[in-house]
């Protein structure tokens, strides 16, 4: 395959960037997204050109490094018959010939570095402000101790699967950090070793994904759409429904 | 020990031309008495530090993983001063994350008769004798309360309808014994031990640096006290110091280039260190997986490993005639099909231990019985030959059995992960598999307290030697690193760190730390310098082409012989014609790259010379020269039967072998039979 590519570079946060075109040839389609943007730069480096910077590490879709907006959607999922992460996209995806654009997640809370590349860090700070059980190590009581029924368990897990890749935030027209913080409000409330913090957790971190200029969710449900963990939506509504539960809890003021 | 035995010893060993033999090296850390009572005892004698003082004290560590995530949350919990790095952008994203099958426990919940001494019986077996029997127990020992630890972090493990958490059976075991999240346990993992982590940043006991890659230890005056760092988004080069450094960096699997490593796994901090005077032991020591998705093409950057969970229900075959190879697999009649695991292996069949299981692909696929498209390769003469390098998978019985509603409930996320990248149904047609790089059971040298030779320089996870021997079990490297992070180091380091108040302080004006940060930037300036006209990617190929090939899973002494002087052929080519664009003062990941590329070229050469001394096979160490009549591995225990701790004497200079003789006396040393 043959394929164009118009791809946002930026020098670094400061400056400004801006889309340039370049051709890929011999793209196969067992490809990944990410081997052919390898294969782009193999061929600008010995051109002595500044390969493109992206993010990536595991490229099995599970440690949510990568992540940029291809043709318009997160993580390409406009083009992808299934959820996926951008390592995950495959060029059987495209059609030879195709033009693509490749933008980074685009959302104040997340400032560019360099060309695809942006800082997420404002995730750990909501997950510091609170998406824990505080236990220290040693202190744990058996396993068993507390059982806990599949359906539950199984809402928790589903919850507990976001990989914290930021596409949610891209996706937003708010660019909200919602999704995200649904997803850990949800999987630790579904737990019994989450109910103890459960109404102060869920004040504690949305303050600081305010605080942060994450926007307010409207429901639009972009973020979701978008997902590669699928993330259910209505983890957001288990959001509100706790919110609320805790203005009349005492923990929770 | 004379120095005239010392050397007609080394003429002995193969490879002899390539090192020196040393004094030998043992740990002496382990207290006497019976091996239940060992662990206990030594956390008694350890010495403890007053919960005030702890605040004075400063513990770098490098890593985010579970091994190194879970030290810094514990040992900031337990009120001392944590540095924190990692390359990434978050400590959530270590590779630990991607681990997928499960993590091992004697919790004996099934009541199938496991114990603390079954698992560290299986995993001393598995290891085919060659990890440290104490370190092994106490993992063993700990590993109960892991589980406990992370169901209370609320990690979210599978569970039954009754509430209570479910097990299963893992390649080479026949107990149930591995606790699971779906196939994505590192990742609940991590993020539990993550959670913790964050926890102690808002608290203020420990300092994230993440984007932040460790390239030079600093050893002052004999003992370990800091790092120099580059920050990935700035280029600047930094000096951190502390009391004492713990390297909880990850395993080395990347100097095959092609493997299931996350592409940013590499092995500086540890070779750094190593250059440093720290031992390296067990280098050759490579995990081949036995269910990754076989290689498609010449511009794939890494490859992708299923759970070997699959290997409890699915069955893996091959045709029996190789003009077969290239049918739909659906039109293979059963009798011309080959269950060759099952056939070798009755009692164990599909279950066998990885290195078994990976070999035996391998076999089939040499004698022409492979399966899936033909991929190019090359003979030791450069002849270019197609070889078709896949065994199938097959789930057909497992659905007609638990039906496809039940095979997606067990296996579905891998299902889908398989048809995502391949292209192909496997609910329809049996999934593709072949071996591939996947984990290093060698790594620095440390004793029981997991402190390496270099005092105040402590190894946990992937990155040390110790709990594996030759082969990992499954579901045992999750649970070494929780181990490790959680209960061994927050209760060894303490011993050390009990004199650390006395210590002179060190700062960057001491010699030592301005040689590290001199020659962290000469090395940088150098890469950027050279110009030339290769690209560092097309430099790592070559290599993990030439490591795969030579010292992948079998190995020979000509072949080792030619992989070394390839190494050495390659490496300065590198030095002389790398192209690194950009300047160091910016984010440049082509940089980073090279720096780690450098470092695979040294310690691959060792691995080489590593696998060349030890003339026998043992666990994912194959020998061609030492084998059965029917082709099993043959170990040598009189010969070999210690770890080998190489000591670093400079580049290019013959490195020396410190041996370590293992002693086994709570298990009885026997020949590993599967059949
Ligand atoms: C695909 C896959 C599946 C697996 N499945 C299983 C399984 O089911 N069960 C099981 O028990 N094991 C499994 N394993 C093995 C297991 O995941 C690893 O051995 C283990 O997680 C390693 O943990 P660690 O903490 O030692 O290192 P890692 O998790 O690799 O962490 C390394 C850390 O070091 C940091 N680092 C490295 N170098 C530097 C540097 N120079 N400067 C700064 N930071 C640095 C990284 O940023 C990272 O934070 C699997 C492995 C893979 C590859
Ligand atoms: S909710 Fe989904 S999109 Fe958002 S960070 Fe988590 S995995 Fe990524
Ligand atoms: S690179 Fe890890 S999720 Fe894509």
């Amino acid at each position: 395959m043959n394929i164009t590519l118009r791809v946002w570079r930026q020098a670094n946060a400061a400056s400004e960037g801006r889309m340039v075109t370049y051709q890929v040839q011999d793209v196969s389609e067992d490809m990944s997204f990410l081997e052919m943007l390898d294969l782009l730069n193999e061929d600008l480096t010995v051109k002595g050109e500044e390969p493109i910077a992206f993010d990536h590490d595991c490229r099995e879709g599970i440690c949510g490094m990568c992540g940029v907006v291809i043709n318009g959607t997160a993580h390409g999922r406009g083009n992808s018959p299934v959820a996926t992460t951008t390592c995950q996209l495959h060029m059987r995806s495209f059609s030879d010939g195709a033009t693509i654009d490749v933008e980074p997640w685009r959302a104040g809370s997340f400032p560019v570095i360099k060309d695809l590349v942006v800082d997420r860090t404002a995730f750990d700070r909501i997950i510091q402000a609170g998406g824990y059980v505080s236990v220290n190590t040693g202190s744990a009581p058996d396993a068993h101790a507390n059982a806990v029924g599949k359906l539950k368990a199984d809402r928790a897990f589903d919850a507990a699967t976001c990989i914290g890749c930021g596409a949610c935030v891209a996706a937003c027209p708010n660019h909200s950090g919602m999704l995200f913080t649904a997803a850990k409000i949800t999987h630790l409330a579904m737990l019994p070793q989450g109910q103890p913090e459960r109404h102060l957790r869920i004040k504690k971190m949305l303050a600081t994904h305010d605080a942060e200029g994450f926007g307010g969710c409207t429901n639009i449900g972009e973020c979701a759409a978008v997902c590669p963990k699928e993330i259910p939506f209505d983890t957001i509504s288990q959001l509100n429904r706790d919110l609320i539960a805790s203005l009349f809890k005492r923990d929770g003021k | 020990m004379t120095t005239t035995t010392k050397a007609a010893d080394a003429k002995k060993l193969p490879g002899a031309d390539y090192f020196t033999l040393g004094e030998p090296v043992a740990d002496t850390k382990a207290p006497g008495g019976p091996i239940e009572q060992k662990w206990a005892k030594r956390k008694f004698e350890a010495k403890l530090v007053n919960p005030a003082n702890r605040r004075k004290l400063t513990v770098i560590i490098v890593g985010t993983g579970l091994a190194g995530g879970a030290a810094a949350a514990s040992l900031g919990e337990a009120g001392y001063n944590v540095l924190n790095f990692c390359y990434q952008d978050s400590p959530r994203r270590a590779h630990s994350i991607a681990a997928q099958g499960g993590i091992n426990a004697a919790k004996n919940y099934r009541n199938d008769n496991d114990s603390t001494f079954r698992l560290f019986y299986d995993t001393v077996k598995g290891g085919d004798y060659r990890a440290r029997e104490t370190n092994v127990y106490r993992l063993a020992e700990v590993s109960a309360n892991i589980i406990d630890q992370c169901v209370a972090q609320g990690v979210p493990f599978a569970r039954e309808y009754g509430g209570l958490l479910d097990n299963r059976s893992f390649g080479g075991v026949q107990v149930q014994r591995t606790f699971y999240a779906r196939g994505q346990t590192g990742q609940q993992l991590l993020i539990g031990a993550y959670q913790a982590l964050e926890r102690q940043v808002a608290a203020g006991t420990v300092k994230m640096y993440a984007r932040h890659e460790m390239l030079e230890l600093i050893v002052a005056d004999g003992k370990a006290r800091g790092i120099v760092t580059r920050d990935m988004v700035t280029g600047e080069i930094e000096t951190y110091f502390a009391d004492a450094v713990v390297l909880a960096t990850g395993g080395y699997g990347n100097v095959f280039f092609l493997s299931t490593n996350a592409m940013g796994c590499n092995v500086t901090a540890n070779w750094r260190a190593h250059r440093k005077g720290a031992y390296f032991a067990n280098p050759c020591y490579t995990q081949i997986h036995p269910t990754c998705i076989p290689v498609h093409g010449e511009t794939q950057s890494k490859l992708t490993l299923m759970s070997e969970s699959l290997r409890n229900d699915g069955r893996i075959w091959v045709p029996k005639k190789a003009e077969d190879c290239g049918k739909d697999p659906r039109e293979i009649a059963e009798e011309d099909r080959d269950y060759y695991l099952e056939r070798i292996y009755p009692s164990f069949g599909n279950l066998v231990p990885r290195d078994i299981a990976s070999r035996q692909a391998k076999n089939r696929c040499d004698e022409g019985r492979g399966v899936g498209p033909a991929v190019k390769e090359y003979d030791d003469n450069g002849n270019e030959k197609m070889v078709r390098r896949g065994v199938y998978l097959d789930f057909s019985d497992a659905i007609s059995r638990l039906g496809k509603d039940g095979v997606a409930a067990r296996y579905g996320n891998l299902f889908d992960m398989y048809a995502q990248i391949t292209g192909e149904n496997p609910y329809e047609t049996p999934m593709r598999i072949y071996p591939a790089v996947h984990y290093t059971m060698g790594g620095l040298w440390v004793d029981y307290d997991l402190s390496s030779n270099i005092p105040g320089l402590y190894v946990t996870g992937e990155a040390n030697f110790s709990d594996h021997g030759a082969n990992r079990l499954g579901a045992s490297a999750l649970m070494q690193g929780l181990a490790d992070g959680y209960f061994v180091l927050p209760n060894t380091i303490n011993d050390y760190l009990a004199d650390a108040l006395k210590f002179p302080a060190v700062d960057a004006s001491h010699p030592a730390a301005v040689e590290a940060l001199e020659s962290v930037k000469g090395r940088i300036d150098k890469l950027l310098s050279i110009n030339g006209s290769r690209t560092v990617d097309s430099f790592h190929k070559e290599l993990g082409h030439i490591m795969w090939e030579y010292c992948g899973m079998e190995r020979t002494e000509e072949g080792l012989k030619l992989a070394i002087a390839k190494i050495d052929e390659l490496q300065a080519e590198f030095w002389k014609d790398v192209k690194v664009t950009g300047v160091n003062e910016d984010f440049n990941q082509t940089l980073e790259r090279a720096g780690r590329v450098a470092d695979f070229f040294e310690l691959g050469r060792l691995m080489c010379v590593d696998a060349l001394h030890r003339r026998e096979s043992c666990g994912g160490h194959f020998r061609a020269e030492s084998q059965t009549e029917d082709g099993e591995a043959l170990r040598h225990d009189d010969e070999f039967l210690y770890a080998a701790a190489w000591e670093f004497t400079g580049t290019g200079e013959k490195p020396v072998l410190h041996k370590e003789d293992l002693v086994y006396e709570a298990i009885e040393l026997k020949q590993r039979s599967y059949k």
